[in-house]
């Protein structure tokens, strides 16, 4: 194991393990506002952030990955920044915060997706501060109904116990819970009746990651039942069961299927990268005389084969690359003829 | 659905000669389940201002898939029975890097969906013991799955063949040509006619 370890990766892990620690000291006052109940919460979320931050900086040496990667800082940060900035801006809104692509894939996969995704996102937003100690809550001295919101030690604001501002921020990760619950259940009926998902889905990739997501929501949702309603006689089977649920979500983050959200907004990078090359040359099919692409990124892919141990470079000069599929297509047919010719016979 | 296992003595054969352009294998393949009811399977004029002559192109599945090798975001594989899957849903970002690297032009990107899709071999009948659909209707014999040997018999002065060489690659698929008797290989150099 210790031969395919990747130390690069390695030390942007520990870096950023560490300093995500460090801004848990920090963030807590010396961890005087940290809660040692949620300890188990805090080293696997540092664990998660280790691992994630090592498969992305594995992720990120590959060639096609590097490419896009540097192109798009790159051209971020060119003379085009406001243009680039502000289509940024509109991806970010358009492609990752509405998700607009994947109500073109089918808007009941697109509804799924966007109530699950906030669903998680809001509950991370939600527990990460508070696991870390960098939000906690006081009651007000001399009051006995009104509570102080505190963030990075620092008071921010009070509000009324049993008002609607506390309702909402107690019961925040329950309607977190319920969006997952509603886009989980959308995604199962899928992936239970369609055919072709049924073909090519595995247990690990597919279906753990909403059964994991589900066990996580009930079991959270499971807590506000005892306290409201069974008067906290299972707590501690509420808050054991819960835990190990999340943990096992955060320790798996780094390596199944929700490691596509740390990889989704490398999409923004690409659409600045496709953008510079629609603004520059393109590259016309030697077989239909049109463009299909632009020289960029032609040129690019050439020298990404070329990295990963591939030449389609022509003995005539040129590449096969240089053609567009449709051109790829016509030269693979045209061989074919000109073998079935020369042989004599066009069918056999 | 049936989840029997794949034949692993079926193999597809493709002739492109025999390509009528009739579009039946299309409108099969839109019927693949895996595919969303879209069409992956490329028919298509080699050359129409100068000739009839039609072509048809199936994913090959190559052993080495350049698809999946420069996917930046991992979303394509290629599993134990060979065949190389479309783009992974939840990991395809668009990118085209497939879709220009395919040496047979073979994979779509689906811009609206930001997605790259192409033939799986019609996974959710050839996992189970089916054949492709394009294969169940393609009228001419361009397009046929089933046994090495009873293609044989079927085309005694042909040879399939699974090895091509595109300038200085050579590529294996898991998808064979059927050339002239005798052939190990099939050239494509840029030499054809552009």
């Amino acid at each position: 194991m210790l031969s395919t370890l990747n130390l690069r990766a390695l030390g942007w892990a520990l870096l950023a393990s560490a300093l995500l620690a460090a801004s848990v000291v920090a963030g807590s006052r010396n961890l005087q506002n940290f809660d040692g109940a949620l300890a188990a919460y805090l080293f696997a979320t540092l664990f998660a952030a280790f691992g994630i931050v090592y498969r992305y900086a594995v992720w990120l040496q590959r060639p096609p990955t590097r490419l896009y990667w540097r192109a798009g800082w790159r051209l971020l940060f060119s003379p085009r920044f406001p243009a680039y900035l502000a289509e940024l801006a509109r991806r970010l809104v358009d492609e990752l915060a509405l998700q607009r692509f994947i109500w073109k894939r089918s808007p009941k996969r697109g509804l799924a997706h966007v109530l699950l995704a906030w669903g998680c996102l809001s509950a991370f937003a939600i527990t990460v501060p508070l696991v870390f100690g960098w939000v906690h809550f006081t009651l007000k001295a001399g009051t006995i109904d009104v509570y102080e919101a505190h963030l990075l030690g620092f008071h921010a604001f009070d509000f009324p116990l049993g008002g609607f501002v506390a309702l909402n921020l107690f019961h925040a990760l329950n309607w977190s819970s319920v969006l997952v619950l509603l886009g989980v259940f959308g995604f199962l009926r899928r992936r239970i009746t369609d055919a072709g998902q049924i073909s090519t889905q595995t247990f690990e990739m597919d279906l753990m990651p909403l059964v994991l997501l589900v066990l996580i929501s009930v079991t959270g949702l499971g807590l506000t039942w005892d306290y409201e309603l069974m008067q906290g006689r299972a707590h501690p089977f509420m808050a054991i069961s819960h835990a190990i649920t999340v943990i096992l979500f955060l320790l798996w983050l780094p390596f199944g299927k929700f490691f596509h959200v740390f990889q989704r907004p490398a999409q923004l990078g690409v659409a600045l990268y496709q953008r510079e090359g629609e603004a520059g040359e393109q590259a016309v099919c030697p077989h239909t005389g049109e463009a299909f692409a632009s020289r960029m990124h032609v040129e690019d892919l050439k020298q990404v084969t070329a990295e990963l141990g591939y030449d389609y470079r022509l003995a005539g000069g040129g590449s096969h690359l240089d053609l567009s599929p449709q051109g790829k297509r016509a030269a693979l047919a045209k061989a074919h003829l000109a073998a079935r010719t020369e042989s004599g016979a066009f069918f056999g | 659905m049936t989840t029997t296992a794949s034949r692993s003595h079926e193999e597809f054969f493709l002739d492109p000669q025999r390509c009528i352009g009739c579009h039946a294998c299309e409108m099969a393949c839109a019927e693949c389940e895996t595919n969303g009811q879209l069409a992956m399977i490329h028919v298509d004029y080699v050359d129409r201002a100068m000739s009839p002559q039609t072509s048809v192109q199936v994913c090959m599945h190559c052993e080495e898939p350049t698809c999946a090798r420069v996917c930046p975001a991992d979303a394509i594989a290629k599993d134990e029975l060979g065949v190389v899957h479309s783009a992974n849903a939840a990991r395809c970002i668009a990118c085209s890097n497939c879709v220009l690297a395919c040496p047979f032009g073979v994979p779509k990107k689906i811009e609206p969906m930001k997605l790259m899709m192409k033939c799986n071999l019609c996974y959710d009948r050839t996992s189970a013991g089916r054949r492709p659909m394009c294969a169940t209707v393609c009228p001419s014999g361009a397009l046929w799955y089933g046994p090495r040997e009873r293609m044989a018999s079927m085309r005694p002065n042909s040879s399939p063949v699974n090895e091509f060489r595109f300038g200085l690659q050579k590529v294996r698929t898991r998808v064979n040509v059927m050339m002239p008797k005798g052939s190990t290989e099939l050239v494509v150099d840029g030499t054809e006619a552009p």
